[in-house]
């Protein structure tokens, strides 16, 4: 057995599955999430909750995650605002679909650009601003557009909402969660090998020299502006298609979910998860979502006992996260794909580590 | 004529008072960027705690109202210590998203904490100043907007004041010109900001008891902080007089604008206009009108 990995070549380096090990994995986690709906209605029962679900959710909200960690983790851009963009995609995908009755594989898509191009705006002020007021500038975008959408009501529909048809490819609807479940399934494979391979593309190495330190990137000869704008506009469209499928999975829309916290959610997400790395926005949305499922099992026990426990459950909720954010960012500054890689280490050269 | 002149006059006071208060908190803002280079979040949620911490030791504990802003102010300074010794101090050279996101969760959990102990319905201060309006020429004002704006304005000159001629205010604008020669000349550097941060605290609790002796409180009083972004950036993050300057503008423009324009949007407009302004202002002038411009040398 081979105590390290030695690349003889750059080719070799560069390769995403660099051993036959990890490639044994991955299939093996692909032919656990494609067989997951058929037990999942029996772990559902053990577990009280809806497992395909809570699944969908997950992976919606990885692909949003992903998104953001491509601005944030890989171009050092911060965003307040991706929470907002999540609205316009699911407005948009949502109008397209119910006023205008354009099919689901124009109207999502059409989603996406839509809101890469509002993020691409936006964006503008990155090429002047950084870091502290670049966060306070998105965070401005945030409020401008949920205000857009609270309020434009003949667009949006307001706070009554706006109901979305489910989602359908010729005459077959993924009307069903197990059938919406395969439709998210296979975006969020495809959108987790793209962010993989976009950081070993031209644009994916100029994002990364921009953000340890975009002087050098520029003197370099990295155009600062451009791959900026561009960032935020990939950004802005994986966030957009998570919108979208958002949109078609709840099938009702309202600007109650967009806010400002969704924002910061987000952010959360990719900072539990890891900055800039793929995996991080996993680790991150699974997190993120499977915390108030953990939170809700004691406070129902509670609430038998302390029968005010359910009001103030929504509140615990958030006092909880905030709690965990600042724990986590004192202890592990990294993030949860750090700590992984680290266990994964250990036990590697174990009983021999270092 | 008249009446639009009247309109106009009624919403420019209303605006100075309120942008008094977020003159009052930006303060504390910049106070808190200046000398440790973090950007808080918390802000509001200070304002909100302050404010329900006065309140329930008047309503609560039944203490006439000045010591009870007093003891609020001592409260305040314990919130700023722990925060800092707790929270913000193992965060130091950690990366600025790091440090945001720390104070992001930082306002989750003094937002839950409120919520729990007094929950989410409005409460309001047991009426201090008399009700009696006060006329200016045909301007009819309350006699509580005349005191905060005092109570504002006399903050701002103390702490303008002790930023100027203390000793500890010359040490506090020594480490936010420079930290590393301030260490190296003796200053205490984490002293100082631990009082950034007892500072913030207590002008954001005056700001909240002002505010929630005006409107009354609830939760959506930690928002008031949100509105104090627009107020630092108009004025430059790293200007105490640009925050003072900006809050007061900031304040003018939103009732300005949510007078004139909230019959053409359907309303709300006070709450997205500064933030419109926020955006302009860092289109033109991305370090606001009295900040600093970063010039980078390599």
């Amino acid at each position: 057995m081979p105590c390290g990995l030695f690349h003889s070549s750059y080719r070799k380096d560069d390769e995403i599955f660099k051993t036959w090990w990890v490639r044994g994995w991955l299939i093996g986690l692909l032919a656990f999430l494609v067989a997951l709906p058929t037990f999942a209605p029996g772990i559902s029962q053990i577990l009280n909750t809806n497992v395909t679900n809570l699944c969908i959710i997950i992976m919606i909200y990885i692909i949003g995650a992903h998104g953001l960690n491509i601005l944030t983790g890989f171009t050092g851009q911060i965003s307040l605002g991706h929470g907002a963009f999540m609205g316009v995609g699911a407005y948009t995908a949502g109008i397209l679909a119910a006023r205008l009755h354009v099919p689901f594989f124009v109207a999502l898509p059409a989603a996406g650009l839509m809101t890469a191009a509002v993020g691409m705006v936006f964006g503008i002020p990155s090429l002047r601003l950084k870091g502290l007021y670049l966060a306070i500038a998105t965070m401005a975008a945030q409020f401008i557009l949920d205000y857009a959408m609270r309020n434009w009501t003949s667009l949006t529909g307001g706070s009554a909402g706006l109901n979305v048809p489910y989602a359908a490819i010729g005459s077959f609807e993924f009307n069903t969660d197990e059938r919406f479940y395969y439709l998210v399934l296979v975006l969020v494979v495809l959108a987790t090998a793209f962010t993989k391979n976009l950081t070993r593309t031209r644009p994916g190495r100029a994002f990364v020299a921009i953000r340890d330190r975009y002087l050098a990137a520029e003197v370099i000869g990295v155009n600062l502006f451009k791959y900026r704008i561009m960032s935020f506009g990939i950004s802005s469209f994986y966030v957009g298609i998570a919108g979208g499928l958002w949109g078609y999975y709840i099938t009702i829309i309202s600007d109650e979910h967009f806010t400002i916290w969704l924002s910061v959610q987000f952010l959360a997400m990719v900072i539990i998860g890891g900055l800039g790395h793929v995996l991080g926005a996993i680790y991150g949305a699974i997190f993120m979502v499977l915390l108030p499922e953990l939170l809700r099992i004691p406070s129902e026990a509670l609430s038998g006992t302390f029968p005010q426990m359910f009001v103030i459950f929504g509140t615990l909720q958030e006092g909880v996260f905030g709690l965990i954010i600042i724990l986590f960012l004192i202890f592990e500054p990294d993030g949860l794909a750090a700590r992984w890689h680290t266990i994964r280490n250990y036990w590697k050269l174990w009983p021999f580590s270092y | 004529m008249a009446d639009a002149f009247l309109k106009f006059a009624q919403l420019l006071v209303t605006g100075l008072v309120t942008g008094s208060v977020y003159a009052l908190v930006a303060l504390g803002f910049v106070l808190i960027y200046k000398s440790t280079s973090i950007i808080n979040f918390a802000q509001g949620e200070f304002v909100l705690v302050g404010a329900y911490v006065c309140l329930w030791i008047v309503t609560g504990l039944g203490v006439p109202f000045i010591p009870a802003f007093i003891l609020t102010m001592v409260g305040s300074v314990f919130m700023g210590l722990v925060v800092e010794r707790l929270v913000l101090r193992p965060m130091i050279g950690e990366p600025i998203i790091s440090v945001i996101m720390v104070t992001i969760g930082l306002a989750a959990l003094l937002k839950a904490l409120v919520t729990i102990f007094w929950g989410t319905q409005i409460r309001v201060f047991p009426a201090i100043f008399s009700q009696e309006p006060i006329r200016l020429g045909q301007v009819i004002v309350s006699e509580v907007y005349v005191w905060t704006f005092f109570f504002a304005l006399l903050f701002l000159g103390v702490f303008a004041a002790f930023f100027k001629y203390s000793r500890v205010g010359i040490a506090m604008r020594a480490v936010a010109s420079d930290q590393m020669t301030a260490q190296s000349m003796g200053i205490p550097v984490k002293l100082v900001f631990a009082i950034s941060w007892c500072i913030a605290a207590i002008v954001s609790g005056v700001g909240g008891i002002l505010i929630g002796n005006i409107n009354g409180i609830n939760i959506t009083l930690a928002d008031f902080g949100l509105k104090v972004f627009p107020a630092v950036i108009f004025g430059g993050l790293d200007s105490i007089l640009g925050a003072i300057i900006g809050g007061l503008t900031v304040g003018v423009l939103e009732n300005l604008m949510g007078g004139y324009l909230d019959q053409f949007f359907g309303g709300g407009v006070k709450e997205v206009a500064p933030f419109i302004v926020l955006i302009i202002v860092l289109m033109v002038k991305p370090y606001g009108l009295f900040g600093i411009k970063e010039i980078e040398r390599v």
